[in-house]
């Protein structure tokens, strides 16, 4: 008898599935519906360990994935199902990725509210309720969505409007896939006129010098976030670059590029290759690579026209660059504070510094306003995000530290990017957690759809 | 679940007794364990080990009746820890006896104890392990094994065979499950002062179980699939075993 066979028949196949970060993987039976029909069936007969949806697996930590049980991989249900674009509205299916969407609409004078990455499902924007450069003034990609069709544990097809069914919207808007299987969404765009972004850039020497930047200017900008060089100690801690932009309008565009001012057709420069070792990414190298970074941006640099996807999504120009940090991966950790607590960024950034731990991309972004989702993250404040890889034991210990400060000033971690918190913290971080839990268990009360992270964390 | 710094929430510790697996309770508790279950012989007599194990912070700690010998009762018993406490994160593998190497030499019963306690119980207890945690689409099995078992000494080559085989079977399951979400760390402690060498003379490079422990948390971390316990321990070893025979069997090892 081979070990496979205690498996009950289940259509698909036995994989291994990690989130972008690329640890603790788990092994789950991925299936690819192709009709709702199917999704439906699927989710019906999934094994007792139950189901959730996957899109293009870019959360971070194991929101995607289902030990034992049965993932279902949205992507094969894409497609944009309407579009009124005079009124900037789009119907499209939960599978189809942002990429394919912004292929479609950039030229035709339409964009979304994007995160750092193109290839995110709507699906998963919803379930993450996601948030990009644009937070302080558009909000998260839940904040542009009007309905959706969900698929709950108990197989069930609800029509879930914003204003009719406030309840199941904002618990399944960042609710991490836990409320049921997304089918569809309909969502506002946002108008540009070119697919070019008017960048300001500047150099700040410190933290002080950069909150202030932002908290004076930020209003002036669509766009606006802040690269920070954490191993940068004494009195340059926190320095950084701060790039801001607008949508460019046809005028602001140089006259040799507005014929194709609307064509948007990015290509990938580069594949990682799979076979790079952890390691690469460490003290060293990091701080070289910061140093030059924070050198290469002239001190201030004003009206810069860039691509829209040079400005939102440089990293996706290397295809998987995540294998960089070798077969350990990594840990993004993303927390947010409220405004007042600017101390405990600070404390954070020098741990990170006098500690030596490497961050390439340590981001730091001023939220706007909040929105109803009961486990959305973000809340007026400051958000920091540093990708640290996995290696030495104390790392462990160190987030925890991090996770007790963030919790001493009210503030909270990212779901989509978390792989590592203790459950007790999360009621303290999302004070609508029962709140959530009751919606979902009305949903779903045998708890039929059910993910990794939510077994981590006890949800 | 495991989480991505190597961090479990559940461990079932087969030799609840051990020395070595009560110093690996208290540091995956430091790291937010909260389920301990102690599997020996005598479940009573880990009391003692339990309250000091809630104190360290774990939520659910019990004791159950586990014996490496009664071959027969593992699959149930197997079956019975994961309906009763759900997802186990990490088994630790930590029973086993020194035995009496004179005696082994000379009465089959002793020799014989050595090996089922030893290897036999172990792969007897691993196989409903594994095809337990592989149903579960997750877990991490983790072997006490020893470095006598790396070259059999005079001195002690019962319990160095014993621990051969064991580690043997253990690398070849760990290969065999890559892929999926099991996975199988052999541990190679050299001596190490606990219960089990009270009155033996410590050898070089000895350690002590906290040590053990925390090689064992760096290795959940790091995904190491052997660990030499101290770390030194891999390089004397590689010596050791190249030395001719001859020549090996003059140490005073």
């Amino acid at each position: 008898m081979s070990r496979e066979s205690v498996i009950t028949e289940q259509p698909g196949d036995d994989v291994l599935l990690a989130g972008w970060g690329g640890t603790a993987p788990t092994r789950a039976r991925l299936a690819s519906p192709l009709t709702e029909a199917d999704a439906r069936q699927l989710l019906d007969r999934a094994p007792d360990r139950g189901a959730i949806a996957r899109g293009l697996g870019r959360a971070y930590g194991d929101a995607a994935q289902n030990a034992g049980g049965l993932v279902l991989d949205a992507t094969a249900l894409s497609g944009i199902i309407d579009a009124d674009l005079d009124r900037g509205i789009v119907t499209a299916r939960a599978g189809t990725s942002l990429d394919e969407l912004m292929r479609w609409l950039i030229p035709r004078g339409w964009f979304l509210v994007t995160p750092g990455t193109r290839f995110v499902t709507v699906g998963g924007a919803i379930a993450s309720d996601i948030h990009g450069k644009g937070h302080h003034v558009d909000g998260t990609f839940g904040n542009k969505v009007r309905s959706f069709r969900l698929l709950t544990g108990s197989g069930e097809v609800l029509d879930v409007d914003r204003e009719s069914s406030p309840e199941v919207f904002w618990a399944t808007t960042g609710g991490m896939g836990l409320t049921g299987v997304l089918l569809d969404a309909t969502f506002e765009l946002i108008p540009t006129e070119t697919r070019f972004i008017r960048v300001d850039e500047e150099r700040c020497p410190d933290l002080d010098a950069m909150f202030s930047a932002m908290e004076e200017s930020d209003s002036a900008y669509r766009y606006s976030v802040a690269w920070i060089d954490c191993g940068a100690t004494g009195k340059h801690l926190g320095r950084g670059i701060l790039g801001r932009g607008n949508h460019a309008t046809l005028d602001e565009v140089p006259k040799t590029k507005r014929s194709l001012a609307h064509r948007f057709d990015p290509h990938q420069l580069a594949v990682a290759p799979p076979i790079l070792p952890s390691g690469l990414i460490n003290a060293w190298t990091v701080k070289a690579f910061n140093e030059l970074w924070y050198r290469k941006t002239r001190v201030s640099h004003r009206d810069l026209i860039q691509d829209i996807g040079l400005f939102f999504h440089p990293l996706d120009m290397i295809d998987e660059w995540s294998r960089v940090y070798g077969s350990r991966g990594f840990v993004q950790y993303q927390f947010v504070v409220p405004f007042g607590a600017e101390d405990t960024v600070r404390r954070i950034i020098e741990i990170l510094g006098n500690e030596n731990w490497p961050s390439f991309l340590a981001v730091l972004k001023r939220f706007g306003a909040a929105n109803p989702g009961m486990l959305s993250f973000p809340m007026p404040g400051w958000t920091l995000t540093v990708d640290i890889p996995v290696g030495r034991a104390e790392l462990a210990r160190t987030f925890d530290r991090f996770d007790e400060m963030v919790l001493q000033v009210g503030g909270r971690v990212y779901l989509a990017k978390d792989a590592r918190t203790r459950p007790e913290n999360l009621g303290r971080m999302y004070p609508r957690l029962p709140e959530w839990r009751e919606v979902r268990h009305r949903l779903d009360p045998d708890h039929r759809i059910a993910s990794d992270l939510s077994r981590r964390l006890g949800l | 679940m495991n989480d991505a710094l190597g961090s479990v929430q559940s461990v079932l510790i087969l030799g609840g007794g051990s020395d070595i697996a009560l110093a690996t309770a208290k540091a995956l508790i430091a790291r937010r364990c909260r389920t301990v279950i102690l599997a020996g012989r005598d479940p009573e007599s880990f009391s003692g080990p339990a309250k000091e194990l809630r104190h360290a912070g774990a939520n659910t700690v019990e004791s159950v009746t586990f014996d490496a010998l009664d071959h027969s009762s593992h699959p149930a018993f197997i079956e019975s820890v994961f309906e009763r406490f759900g997802d186990i994160d990490l088994v630790l593998v930590a029973f086993g006896v020194l035995g009496d190497q004179d005696r082994a030499e000379v009465d089959p019963t002793e020799a014989l104890r050595i090996l089922d306690t030893n290897f036999l119980g172990a792969v007897s207890v691993l196989v409903p392990t594994t095809a337990a945690l592989h149903r579960q689409g997750h877990g991490t099995i983790v072997v006490l094994s020893s470095v006598a078992g790396e070259r059999a000494r005079r001195s002690n080559f019962v319990y160095g065979s014993s621990k051969a085989g064991l580690d043997a079977y253990c690398q070849g399951l760990g290969d065999s499950l890559v892929g999926t979400g099991v996975r199988v760390i052999v541990v190679r402690p050299g001596f190490v002062h606990s219960k089990m060498t009270d009155g033996l003379d410590a050898a070089p490079l000895a350690t002590d179980p906290e040590h053990v422990a925390g090689a064992i948390i760096s290795a959940l971390t790091r995904g190491t699939e052997i660990v030499w316990v101290p770390r030194q321990m891999r390089y004397v070893m590689s010596v050791l075993r190249h030395l001719p025979r001859a020549v090996f069997r003059r140490l005073p090892v």
